[in-house]
């Protein structure tokens, strides 16, 4: 468990609501929730989540910490956006999904090996490279996101999607040599290491 | 005079990039609309919806806030105008997003002053290239621009989801919005307005980490337009049109089905609509080709 973690255990004890709201995206919704259900029923991953959005909420008001941050449900989050068109409450339920997600990754207890959790990390790790995502890269990173062998078969096996997608020119080999780019590569990267700073101490601020 | 504005074209659409036939076949039909697209120099990647792992709150919408602050240097004045689906919502949000927080704000603004930028107190409305096309030149004036009609094809318009929501085209319904049927029915095709899986969900980024649910929805939106009796399929986001036109086969593997349904933008129906040839309408973009289109641009 990391220090952050630890440290915010302790700052609010068994105020897990209070803890959501000053520490998680868009987090002093969450109070909002009228439990209707709305969310659930109308996510595209119904078949597959532990907890709908509205049981997430119901779980951050009960105090159950551990079994929301380290949930997978919110990692299955497809950003369709049809929870906010539809809630009634008008509660912003993706940001909220993103924010819960985000905020257990950064204390160190979200659930291992969730697939959308480490392409996100990627996708993430591949826009700030160059400032521009370069799909290339991005695709044999996901590939290989299960080691190398798995990475074989996973190439192998998307090879016949690779090549449609080289033959319509929408997949560009060369972009293995660097690829698109931002030219102001390091104003870029100052911005965001200011931003994550601002972001940092503002959490542990919180403390 | 043409209408100007400042345009983030984004990651996709960049040169043997996933959506580069978007690009190529909307720059096909600005001269005829008389639209002219001012690219905002050295753009950055919004994050889309998935960066959130990595980047939080702050750093995204830094992210946005420079495409912002570089369009109002180089293009001022200028409303800003993206055509994907994910770079316009981010962009959007996060300019509501500085709107509504003097702190996200103030922090933004720290930000972007380590990168010698800054944005204004009124930044430039965010808009859709659908948008545009619908507000500032019309379905009439779409349609009076049309040489080559694609009369007998059945298109289902796949309008999906961040084209849709949480934002949307003003005056239309989240749940059966109309303008992309219009679009069709402008180029002279037939629509399927009562198509069930217009704004059904693709998966988004769940088609590359978790391809098997994705796949799951694809199918969905893939038997519906089927079932309807649609020829093919056209949507304005890069991410359904990847996602419902690469992986049919794999699809077919899977579940036994025998799909092979192409899947076009709309701007690839206007510019065959409006005589361009079937390169400059990038129907070689095609991993699913679309042959009813190409015999109409061949003609």
């Amino acid at each position: 468990m990391s220090n952050l973690n630890n440290q915010m255990v302790n700052k609010y004890r068994n105020d897990f609501l209070k803890e959501v709201e000053a520490n998680v995206e868009e987090g002093d919704w969450v109070k909002m929730c009228m439990q209707c259900g709305v969310c659930a029923g109308s996510c595209p991953m119904g078949p597959y989540w532990d907890h709908p959005p509205q049981e997430i909420f119901m779980m951050i008001r009960a105090g159950k910490r551990e079994e929301v941050l380290s949930s997978t449900s919110m990692w299955m989050c497809t950003s369709c956006y049809n929870c906010i068109a539809r809630c009634p409450r008008e509660l912003p339920i993706t940001h909220i999904m993103h924010g819960l997600a985000h905020y257990g990754k950064r204390l160190g207890i979200a659930p291992k090996n969730q697939p959308t959790l480490k392409f996100s990390q990627k996708f993430w790790d591949n826009l700030m490279t160059n400032g521009r995502v370069n799909e290339l890269k991005l695709g044999i990173a996901l590939y290989f996101i299960d080691g190398f062998v798995q990475g074989i078969k996973n190439a192998l096996a998307a090879s016949g999607i690779g090549l449609g997608m080289f033959k319509a020119k929408r997949l560009d080999p060369m972009e293995i040599l660097g690829g698109h780019s931002v030219k102001d590569k390091s104003g870029l990267k100052a911005m965001i290491k200011k931003a994550q700073e601002i972001e940092e101490a503002r959490i542990s601020g919180n403390q | 005079m043409a209408k100007e504005y400042s345009y983030y074209p984004g990651c996709s659409s960049q040169k043997g990039a996933s959506g580069s036939n978007l690009q190529k076949s909307l720059d096909s039909v600005l001269d005829t609309l008389d639209i002219k697209l001012n690219d905002i120099p050295d753009w950055n990647c919004c994050s889309a919806s998935i960066g959130y792992s990595g980047g939080g709150e702050l750093p995204r919408i830094a992210l946005s806030a420079r495409n912002i602050a570089l369009s109002e240097k180089n293009n001022p004045g200028q409303e800003i105008v993206a055509s994907c689906a994910a770079c316009w919502l981010a962009t959007r949000e996060t300019k509501e997003r500085i709107e509504g927080s003097e702190e996200i704000r103030e922090g933004t603004e720290a930000a972007l002053k380590e990168a010698h930028l800054e944005i204004s107190k009124e930044m430039p409305k965010v808009r859709h290239m659908t948008e545009v096309l619908i507000e500032d030149i019309g379905f009439e004036a779409m349609k009076e621009k049309v040489v080559k009609p694609l009369e007998g094809i059945k298109i289902a318009g796949y309008v999906g989801c961040q084209t849709n929501r949480p934002f949307g085209i003003d005056g239309e319904s989240f749940e059966n919005p109309m303008y992309l049927d219009k679009m069709v029915e402008a180029m002279g095709a037939d629509s399927i307005p009562t198509y069930e899986k217009k704004v059904a969900c693709c998966g988004g980024a769940l088609a590359f980490s978790e391809p098997q649910k994705s796949q799951a929805l694809v199918k969905g939106i893939i038997e519906s337009a089927y079932d309807n009796g649609a020829d093919m399929i056209v949507t304005p986001c890069p991410v359904c049109q990847m996602n419902v036109e690469i992986y049919q086969d794999q699809i077919n593997a899977t579940y036994g089905t025998k799909f092979h349904i192409p899947v076009t933008y709309y701007s690839t129906l206007m510019a065959v609509a409006y005589g361009k040839s079937a390169k400059e309408a990038a129907l070689d973009g095609q991993v699913i080709r679309a042959k009813q289109l190409e015999d109409i641009a061949n003609k």
